[in-house]
């Protein structure tokens, strides 16, 4: 089952290799990355899917542990967290499409980015879910190309991960 | 924002012979910074006084294009000795060998491209056996990085999984924090390799050298101190136990909690194996010690396991080569498993009580709960002990002597040993003989046995043995090594002889990979494929040995009688000269028993092979 882990690392050369290659070398399969700078200057938070059971992840979290210039590991609740995908589309359309095409982008909350005369990029954000609901909408029409970030997670509520990671 | 920073390394308390040679690194020892103006020095003057100030006094290693410049600097050190090595991987097990006989840090040094890359073998093998090894690699200048130029290649890459941590450096004004947090992360939680690469340029810049350095490794804290439930709940178990076994693991060498656990061991009562990487931890000649488990361990070792309903980890993984087919180890223990390293409990076995922290630390805690969980419960293991005195009576360690009249290997380990005594040293390479050297040497100390545990390193033995010596020259240092193992890395013995590093080498000369050969006879039908090497008995003899020994400056001696086994070994001990290389012609028949075939259950351990059904896989 996929479980969602969000790290806190140091901002260090060489730092997404020895992760990702972690995981390689355990024989994990990275579903999802997303990588990007957390409110703390120097430390990037990274956030994983990894489809794992129960007792291999807990391995796999401790030998994240283990990595220096790893800070923390969390694994997120799914119950309790916000997720989110971002997703650029770009779909064929011509005169007779284009309407039904930009009524199924609205229904989605997805956003018009470029149009051409024979093509649009839709800009969709969702959970995964949504933004896979959206895509097979599209499908019939002609998908020309997607490009699609790693989940983003952050955990419902006023707690943060990064609190208590510097005391002083 | 600050972060936890952690306080500059002293080194750790060492063997108490050696602890003069140390100059812990305390700000006291800091350079004449204390005025305002601080000292400007290269990157490599910043290596050198680092390494000074963190109480390095030996390091091994080899020069080249990109570590040039250390070594301009390295020539007028008076507080460092080098060590030129023959070939990078003899300065990495040189460094091991080092650090496994003092418990201080290792140190190899070579230049970029293929003298880093023949350190890997090193790194790898001292990152399966816990081994605090510093390596330091020269790397190209950093405007060429990427362009495959000259001697260049990506170390940091090529090491990542086999390092605890590694570094790159471009920048001097980086060096003393990097070297000082190297040395950190190498001898502190679960010992470990670590690198640093220095780019040339990095090397001949300049700039103020600061020390102590404030290192920063907030991702880095290593827990030493156990939960104290948890302990309690280990000695509850242990007082309730009716077949408990002490499996004790090389951390304990490590934690150097060997007092602790002999304390341990006598307020318990309870039986105690050690393994391969544990010999020495706990005297052999003590009566509770039932000797090493796993696939060529005794007979009551390895049964204790498997009857036990309590098993004690402590500094130990669980290691295949130990409890054969995982689902049929012990299979009614409940599981304590003590270890510094969190990722290793419940990694094969699940672990019940899993406590982690330093061994010597929770050995500590331990003997205090059990003293309180003892006076509410006192444990009864006389029937235990009946079934396993019952065991050891009726399979004692033992060898036949060879059918074909040549001599015995195990004869020859065990005189070695026996005249040795405990007080020496004894590095094995990797094979038969590094089993029997296990099995038939009795230690009574840690770190007097060293090998290549995790990796299986052939060829790990003369340079361990040269790095031991340097470590602690005065006692008595003997590589027990293979024909097969001693043509990997005999380049060494040139640089024991020119540095004046006498130890004793004993080749066991089977003419064969003999561990290999082994396996062929029992599990492919005798086919020998490729495994002779013709250098023993009645064969050609190539290469001759003792002519070797004798072109390196050794003594070398050829003996192939039982009776002089004595004498040369003897005369070995009294030659402190020059290295002695000692060239037993043994029989290439002698087999290592008992034994567990890989991928049964451990219950299916074989005596002897007259004792031993037909297996039908390996």
């Amino acid at each position: 089952m996929s479980h969602v882990l969000s790290l806190l690392v140091e901002d260090k050369p060489g730092l997404l290799t020895r992760v990702a290659g972690l995981f390689a070398r355990r024989g994990f399969n990275i579903e999802s990355l997303a990588v990007g700078k957390s409110e703390i200057p120097g430390l990037s938070r990274i956030t994983v899917v990894v489809d794992v059971e129960e007792l291999p992840l807990e391995q796999v979290t401790k030998q994240l542990n283990k990595l220096i210039n790893v800070i923390k590991v969390v694994e997120l609740d799914q119950s309790q967290t916000v997720e989110r995908e971002h997703m650029l589309i770009k779909v064929r359309v011509d005169a007779s499409t284009r309407s039904q095409i930009l009524e199924a982008a609205t229904l989605f909350r997805a956003r018009v980015v470029d149009v051409a005369a024979d093509a649009l990029v839709i800009e969709v954000t969702g959970n995964t879910a949504k933004v896979e609901a959206l895509l097979r909408v599209l499908e019939p029409y002609g998908i020309r190309e997607i490009a699609q970030s790693g989940l983003l997670a952050i955990g419902r509520g006023s707690k943060s991960i990064t609190e208590r990671v510097y005391k002083n | 924002m600050t972060t936890e920073s952690t306080p500059v390394p002293a080194a750790r308390p060492l063997d108490p012979t050696r602890a003069d040679l140390t100059r812990a690194a305390t700000p006291e020892a800091a350079p004449a910074s204390a005025s305002n103006e601080p000292l400007i020095l290269t990157g490599s003057g910043a290596i050198l006084k680092s390494l000074e100030y963190l109480g390095i006094t030996d390091v091994f290693g080899l020069p080249g294009g990109a570590i040039m410049p250390f070594y301009d600097e390295l020539m007028s050190s008076t507080a460092i000795r080098h060590i030129l090595v023959r070939h990078e991987q003899g300065a990495g097990h040189a460094a091991e060998g080092y650090a496994s006989s003092s418990n201080r840090v290792g140190v190899a040094i070579a230049t970029s491209g293929p003298g880093a890359t023949n350190l890997v073998t090193a790194i790898a093998d001292a990152h399966l056996d816990s081994v605090p090894l510093l390596a330091i690699t020269g790397q190209v200048f950093s405007t060429s990085m990427g362009t495959d130029a000259f001697q260049e290649v990506d170390i940091v890459g090529i090491t990542m999984p086999i390092t605890k941590h590694s570094f790159l450096v471009t920048r001097p004004e980086d060096i003393p924090a990097t070297i000082a947090a190297a040395y950190h992360i190498a001898s502190t939680g679960r010992p470990g390799p670590v690198l640093v690469d220095v780019t040339k340029d990095c090397q001949q810049n300049s700039a103020p050298f600061i020390w102590p350095p404030k290192i920063e490794l907030p991702g880095y804290r290593p827990v030493v101190k156990a939960h104290g439930k948890q302990i309690v709940a280990a000695a509850q178990m242990l007082a309730e136990a009716k077949r408990p076994v002490l499996y004790v693991g090389g951390g304990v060498i490590r934690s150097q909690a060997s007092a602790e656990l002999l304390v341990l061991a006598e307020l318990v009562g309870a039986p105690i194996v050690t393994t391969l990487m544990a010999r020495g931890a706990f005297p052999d000649s003590h009566p509770q010690h039932l000797g090493m488990p796993g696939m060529h361990g005794t007979v009551p070792a390895v049964l204790s396991l498997q009857e036990s309903d309590l098993l004690i980890a402590i500094g130990a993984r669980f290691d295949d080569r130990v409890t054969g087919k995982p689902s049929e180890f012990a299979p009614d223990a409940k599981v304590v498993h003590i270890d510094v390293d969190p990722a290793e409990i419940s990694k094969i076995r699940f672990a019940d009580v899993p406590i982690v922290g330093d061994a010597k630390e929770v050995i500590i805690d331990l003997v205090a709960a059990f003293t309180d969980a003892a006076k509410a419960h006192a444990p009864d293991y006389s029937e235990w002990w009946a079934r396993l005195n019952l065991l050891r009576e009726q399979y004692p360690l033992g060898y036949d002597e060879p059918a074909d009249g040549q001599l015995s290997p195990q004869y020859v380990i065990e005189r070695i040993g026996a005249i040795t005594g405990p007080e020496g040293i004894y590095a094995s390479g990797v094979g038969q003989h590094q089993m029997w050297a296990a099995q038939f040497i009795k230690y009574e100390r840690p770190n007097s046995w060293l090998n290549s545990g995790g990796a299986g390193t052939m060829g790990y033995g003369v340079p361990a043995a040269m790095g031991a010596k340097v470590a602690q020259p005065d006692r008595t240092v003997w590589a027990i090594d293979g024909d097969g193992c001693f043509q990997m890395t005999n380049q060494e013995l040139a640089t024991c002889t020119i540095n004046k590093i006498p130890i004793k080498v004993a080749i066991i000369n089977n003419s064969s990979l003999g561990m290999v050969r082994q396996w062929q006879t029992l599990f492919y039908d005798g086919r020998h494929s490729f495994t002779d090497l013709n250098t023993g008995h009645d064969t050609v003899m190539i290469p001759d040995f003792v002519k070797m020994a004798d072109a390196y400056g050794a003594l070398g001696i050829r003996v192939t009688r039982k009776e002089d086994v004595d004498a040369a070994i003897i005369l070995a001990n009294a030659t402190n000269d020059r290295p002695v290389v000692l060239d037993f012609i043994v029989s290439r028949d002698a087999m290592v028993w008992p034994m567990v075939p890989q991928g049964v259950g451990n219950s299916s351990v074989q005596y002897a092979r007259e004792h031993a059904p037909e297996w039908e896989q390996e």
